[in-house]
């Protein structure tokens, strides 16, 4: 019966306006094509995808392929790298940005203040395949980065070769990048902040460091948990572009993760299936990880996503 | 308090010390790149460590990327799918965030999760590679354009931005007799200016910039943007087939530099005049949340 009235309902909006229905059309017709098609031809990490019977009639072969990716040799090494450089980029690259917004703001000289901002921006808008053409030249043995290095006693070498030097050359260089883009949007929040409760917080006699503690840093809170928990629910497909750019097979044991293997697996190798199976357990990770974030967040600070 | 005084001094000039010190680190590599590219390539093999002009001067590095035709192709390719794609874009965001942004609409809510939906959870690499495959867009230009027509987030803040504009300009113009495309292209998106050109540019570096769906989607040397040029020649050492040179081992590095320099010297350009409008778009996108 309720169901019948909201038919009923909608039928009438439809035709009163109708240039709204046919405005959005074009693009919920792209939605269904480009995003959750693919999502029901996800399917094929169930089946053995051949291309002459298609998606939809391969041979269906249930968790075959997701046994195959968990039994396999790499399936330890993928998670590995994964979790260790998004926990080290959440770290380091986290804070970085809330740390460098919290200075701009105690500084008084406005035009200093631009020169910084505008520089620190910039980095953001050089695309992938220069910043990692940047960071390869200087990271091989006769760059400038390298060269200084071995300044310090470091052995003349090709940074990028070394597997263990992969992770902190990704981290920095993620956290050069970033760090002043990222901080836009906690500029944005300090400057949200009641200036009454500064004034307030100089009556009670607090020094710049207290207000800082005591306003600034519990004002900007719910901003800070809000990309914290966006960040946590992006953290699997993070960084996927400059990693298949910047590594090599000689270091694929500490910078081969999850995505670059689905790539690999996938679109050079062209298993289809094995690759979306491990592709999809990404994605079911990725989308937990965000949900148990939100609820978290929920239980302990009351700021959430939804 | 004299104490006090002299802390709040001290930090002062600790502080902008670290801040001078982001900011010229921020700075350096592209100065660096900028001083290698004109720099002799001989006395920079002698060279080791930093580089704070250029050593020598010569402009052989430019020249040789200027001789190199695929440099051109890449050029006209990306000024391509950059004014193509971002109209699409342009478009395909306006006419959805006017109708997302309508009270009268009812299903509002139900299309906003719809796409908000997919901003979190994807089919995959290979299920969109097989959609394009299966769409018969594989080295097609279209495949660059169409499969990226909307971004969710960017989609998001002009519906935010859409929303801004009191109801009562769109009632009196249908009172006039105005439809919804009027509404659209007359009243709304010329009020709407400063977020339409946030994301205009946001949409524009994206296309510039990008690089992967060229690698995965086309085949064709002669459809392929510039980044996949930069990345042959940056990454992957492709010095030897791009300059056909023999004396590639001297100014290999340099060139490789003067590359990066042209083709990202567009960018550089505008960006001083753009950046505010960027910062207002993340502004926007702040007040969402």
């Amino acid at each position: 019966m309720k169901g019948k009235q909201y038919g009923a309902k909608l039928w009438k909006n439809i035709r009163t306006h109708k240039g709204l229905y046919l405005m959005i059309l074009p693009v919920v017709a792209y939605y269904l094509v480009f995003c959750y098609y693919p999502m029901y031809g996800a399917q094929i990490a169930f089946r053995n995808y051949t291309p002459k019977l298609g998606v939809f009639h391969s041979e269906w072969v249930g968790l075959k392929h997701f046994k195959e990716f968990f039994n396999s040799v790499y399936f330890e090494r993928l998670i590995r790298n994964t979790l260790s450089i998004n926990i080290k980029n959440l770290i380091f690259g986290f804070p970085a940005p809330i740390i460098f917004a919290l200075l701009l703001n105690e500084v008084r000289c406005v035009k200093f203040k631009k020169v910084v901002q505008t520089v620190s921006y910039m980095p953001h808008f050089i695309s992938t395949v220069v910043i990692a053409g940047m960071i390869l030249q200087f990271t091989a043995t006769d760059g400038f980065i390298a060269q200084i290095m071995s300044l310090f006693g470091y052995p003349k070498q090709n940074l990028m070769l070394n597997p263990s030097l992969f992770q902190p050359v990704y981290v920095i260089s993620d956290i050069w990048q970033g760090i002043g883009w990222s901080s836009i949007i906690y500029i944005a929040a300090i400057a949200g902040i009641n200036s009454e409760l500064y004034e307030a917080a100089r009556i009670d006699g607090a020094n710049r460091w207290k207000q800082t503690l005591y306003v600034t840093i519990p004002g900007i809170m719910p901003t800070i948990i809000t990309m914290l928990i966006l960040r946590v629910g992006n953290m699997m497909n993070l960084g996927f572009e400059k990693i298949i750019l910047l590594y090599n097979s000689s270091i694929y044991d500490k910078a081969d993760v999850i995505s670059t293997y689905v790539y690999r697996k996938g679109l050079l190798d062209q298993n289809y299936s094995f690759s979306t199976a491990v592709g999809l357990f990404n994605s079911v990770i990725n989308l937990t990880l965000l949900i148990i974030a939100n609820k978290l967040s929920k239980r302990l600070t009351e700021h959430s996503l939804w | 308090m004299n104490k006090g005084k002299m802390n709040t001094w001290t930090f002062r000039i600790v502080n902008t010390i670290i801040l001078t010190f982001i900011a010229l680190v921020t700075l350096y590599p592209f100065l660096y790149v900028v001083f290698d590219s004109f720099s002799d390539p001989i006395e920079l093999m002698r060279h080791s460590g930093l580089l704070f002009k250029p050593l020598g001067f010569s402009f052989n590095a430019y020249k040789k990327v200027f001789t190199n035709a695929s440099i051109y192709t890449g050029y006209f390719n990306t000024i391509f799918y950059v004014v193509l794609g971002t109209i699409v874009n342009i478009l395909a965001t306006c006419m959805a965030a006017y109708v997302l942004s309508r009270k009268q609409f009812m299903l509002r809510r139900f299309f906003t999760l719809m796409f908000i939906f997919t901003m979190y959870f994807s089919g995959g690499l290979i299920p969109n590679y097989l959609l394009i495959k299966d769409l018969g867009l594989i080295d097609n230009r279209l495949a660059l354009i169409i499969p990226g027509a909307v971004s969710t987030f960017n989609l998001m803040i002009m519906i935010t931005g859409f929303e801004g504009i009191p109801q009562s300009l769109e009632e009196s113009a249908r009172i006039d007799g105005a439809g919804d495309w009027t509404i659209l292209f007359r009243i709304i998106m010329p009020l709407a200016k400063p977020t339409i050109m946030v994301i205009l540019l946001y949409y524009a570096v994206g296309h510039w910039n990008g690089w992967f769906n060229a690698m995965i989607y086309l085949r064709d040397a002669g459809k392929m943007p510039l980044q996949i040029f930069l990345r042959d020649i940056l990454t992957r050492n492709q010095l030897g087939a791009m300059t056909g040179q023999t004396d590639v081992e001297d100014v290999g590095q340099t060139i490789k530099y003067a590359t990066i320099i042209v083709s990202t010297v567009p960018i550089l350009c505008i960006y001083p005049f753009i950046q505010k409008h960027f910062v207002s778009g993340v502004m926007i996108g702040a007040v969402k949340e």
